[in-house]
């Protein structure tokens, strides 16, 4: 058995890796929404989603020509946070419920909208990424031990320049310090001259691209989408926030790829380990349980800070 | 305008006789519009009532049209909080709605029964959700957990299925089912009571999404533990759930002089049973409201810390709403798979929770009349008015193209509901006199 795992391993934390990076770009949107706003963002897996459904449309139509599908999702991104978070924040509503089901309410309409409009276009909803035979090759490494395919290495540069990117932004610009001058407190940073509705839709649009990204990427690998397919990463993907620290940017990136590791590693080897007793169906409750052990033991996170709530 | 009104109540009456039709039903909802929000003497409005309930209860007794529940289901609503009816009034007209109205509507049409059952199913666990998400403030996402658990509770050893893991004569006689609402109350507690442990240490909104996951953990294993020893027989779902021998009730409904065939026995009976349990969970959830838990529940919502800080132990007192709300739903568990005879993972999705949670939103957050509201509102709207709907489409545009079938739009629905309702009008249709009070302050 030992060596059965051995034999796996290097393909397995490899693939881990192209799971990680996409949660870690989801894994930021719920992270930088949360460190501006303290909402936790439901409906940010269906931006993800939309980037996904965007990228299989764009395929379909216009060979890869990204940008055209991505004005689209990040009209979306700014409606919800305009027709949805806005008004509630105008209100002022202390009651820390309103927020949140708002945004499970967002969530739930985008996904039978998406499906709604697909259905209406294609009269199907079940959407297949085109291949593109340019991108269908692969490799191995080591002698065989890691397959290769030539999608996942578009996956990990796209995605390190994606995060590379957001790191510059947030802490070489003007608007990186604005953000982070509205995380830490919304009301002195208007009085420093700064517009909050401004930042915060700006970090809205920040996150959601990021997010965006990771459901063409998720696309492009996966190839089968439909309109429901962002639940399950997107609650990994808040997981992975939690776990690297909530509001924490690195931290956010960390937790989503030690949470890829993870996931990719019980759902390979817990049915080795359990002698197929168990199979790969349980990786997901294995995200939830690491969720729940992370909140109880180590609450503000791998990389996070105690914040001791003030009345 | 007295007369006015009293009249479209007479012409609705006479027309339910003559041409029970689709129009004369929304002539009839317009006649309840008038009689409930028109200047009208407290007398002629309640008399009003009156006749629009019997108009209503013929109407469906001559066309068994689906609008006409609805109606029904304005006049409740209209009965209980409209002011100043006489309150022996309103509890008979509420009585003869339900215990005479929607049976005799019932036997026109049996998919009213239908309805009914379903509404009365999600009414009861609306009220559980309330307890929860509208007393105590704590936003449960996996609420379908706990009704999942109730309705395996009992379709595993209702069915031969419990037999493929222990020894033993299976399936339980029919009449168990009533041991196992009580034994779906413990399991379903103690469900929540280990769900709640490590959740309810959590603040609000952590605790939104650790349920969710939670929920989400007990569909995986309804679905996955099939094997390696055979307990819910995965996603195939258990059939036939054993229902309790109804010859009691047979003879003493003949005894009434109910005559009653192969279908509607069981759905008359169903009916009844969940109408009994929705009574004992509102008067539940009244006492509740009012006691020492609910007083503590509402200040745990307002403010967590100053709740504390007046002698409140938080994760006890969140515990015991949380295991409150996991209890109705259990019992509304096994009356489900009983009903249905049939339980799959598919009926406790994330879909379902929501579902609930909608309800709540729609009534009105800790309000026990908005609950069931919410639940007849949103049941009649997903089984009956998103399928008409449906139809509609299919028939007369057909430009659309078939898998845009309106009835499969339900999350969509819900969604906008969830949203509008946040933005418009968060304490809901029916508001909690607390709550009321609370948010026009904040406005």
């Amino acid at each position: 058995m030992l060596e059965q795992i051995l034999v796996l391993l290097p393909q397995v934390l490899f693939d881990g890796f192209i799971l990680g990076f996409i949660y870690a770009m989801i894994a930021l949107g719920y992270t930088m929404v949360y460190g501006v706003l303290e909402l936790i963002n439901f409906a940010h897996s269906e931006i993800f989603m939309i980037g996904a459904v965007a990228g299989v449309e764009v395929f379909r139509y216009l060979a890869p020509l990204i940008p055209n599908g991505y004005l689209l999702l990040l009209v979306a991104v700014v409606l919800v946070e305009r027709m949805a978070y806005r008004p509630l924040r105008r209100r002022g509503t202390t009651n820390r419920l309103v927020p949140l089901v708002t945004a499970i309410g967002v969530s739930f309409f985008l996904q039978d909208l998406v499906r709604l409009i697909e259905g209406l276009w294609h009269n199907e909803f079940f959407l297949r990424m085109r291949t593109i035979p340019d991108l269908e090759g692969s490799f191995t490494l080591f002698g065989g031990a890691i397959f290769i395919q030539t999608k996942s290495v578009i996956v990990i540069v796209v995605s390190v320049l994606m995060l590379w990117g957001l790191t510059y932004l947030v802490n070489r610009t003007k608007l990186g310090m604005a953000i982070r001058a509205v995380a830490q407190d919304l009301s002195t940073a208007s009085l420093m001259g700064i517009n909050p509705d401004l930042i915060i839709s700006r970090t809205f649009l920040i996150g959601g691209a990021l997010g965006g990204v990771a459901g063409v990427l998720f696309a492009l690998i996966y190839t089968t989408i439909n309109p429901y397919v962002g639940f399950l990463p997107g609650i990994k993907a808040f997981t992975a926030a939690v776990l690297g620290g909530i509001g924490n940017i690195p931290g956010a990136m960390l937790g989503g790829l030690v949470l890829g590791q993870l996931e990719n590693f019980f759902g390979t080897y817990l049915p080795i380990l359990t002698a197929g007793n168990f199979g790969t169906e349980y990786k997901d409750v294995v995200a939830f349980l690491i969720l729940i052990f992370i909140l109880l033991f180590r609450p503000q996170g791998l990389l996070g800070q105690m914040v001791k709530e003030k009345v | 305008m007295s007369l006015l009104s009293l009249a479209l109540s007479l012409v609705f009456l006479a027309l339910s006789f003559l041409a029970p039709n689709t129009l004369t039903a929304f002539l009839g909802l317009g006649a309840l519009g008038v009689a409930a929000f028109a200047r009208l003497e407290p007398r002629v409005r309640t008399l009003n009532l009156a006749l629009l309930t019997l108009a209503f209860t013929l109407f469906l007794r001559n066309s068994g049209n689906t609008l006409g529940l609805i109606g029904l289901v304005g006049i409740l609503v209209a009965l209980t909080t409209l002011p100043r009816i006489p309150r022996g009034i309103r509890v008979a007209l509420g009585l003869a709605i339900l215990l005479l109205s929607v049976p005799i509507a019932g036997f026109a049409n049996t998919f009213i029964f239908e309805l009914g059952i379903q509404i009365g199913i999600f009414a009861a666990m609306s009220l559980g959700l309330n307890v929860v998400v509208g007393m105590a403030g704590l936003l449960d996402l996996g609420y379908a957990a706990f009704f999942a658990v109730g309705a395996y509770t009992w379709a595993i050893f209702g069915s031969p299925q419990a037999g493929k893991f222990l020894q033993g004569n299976f399936p339980l006689p029919g009449e168990y089912m009533y041991l196992f609402m009580l034994i779906a109350v413990v399991t379903t507690a103690i469900t929540g009571l280990l769900i709640g442990l490590p959740a309810l240490r959590l603040r609000g909104d952590y605790l939104a999404i650790v349920t969710l996951g939670l929920g989400e953990v007990v569909r995986i294993l309804a679905n996955n533990l099939d094997h390696p020893i055979n307990i819910t027989n995965g996603p195939q779902g258990i059939t036939p759930v054993g229902r309790p021998p109804i010859d009691w009730f047979r003879s003493l409904m003949g005894a009434l002089g109910v005559r009653l065939d192969e279908t509607t026995d069981y759905q008359l009976f169903f009916y009844l049973l969940v109408l009994a349990m929705i009574g004992l969970v509102v008067l539940a959830n009244v006492n509740l409201a009012n006691s020492r838990f609910g007083r503590a529940w509402v200040a745990i919502r307002e403010d967590e810390i100053a709740a504390q800080a007046m002698g409140i132990p938080l994760l006890p007192t969140k515990l015991i709403a949380f295991m409150t709300g996991a209890a109705f739903s259990g019992v509304m568990g096994v009356i489900y798979g009983a009903q249905r005879t049939f339980v799959s993972p598919e009926s406790f999705t994330l879909l379902a929770s929501i579902t609930i949670l909608a309800m709540v939103i729609l009534g009105g957050m800790g309000s026990i009349p908005g609950a069931i509201l919410g639940a007849a509102a949103l049941t009649i709207l997903n089984l009956d008015i998103l399928k008409t709907f449906s139809e509609f489409v299919r028939t007369s545009l057909p430009w659309i193209p078939s898998q845009v079938d309106p009835a499969k739009y339900e999350r969509l629905v819900f969604g906008l509901i969830l949203v509008l309702m946040m933005i418009y009008r968060p304490q809901g249709l029916i508001p909690e006199a607390r709550h009321r009070a609370e948010l026009e302050e904040e406005a």
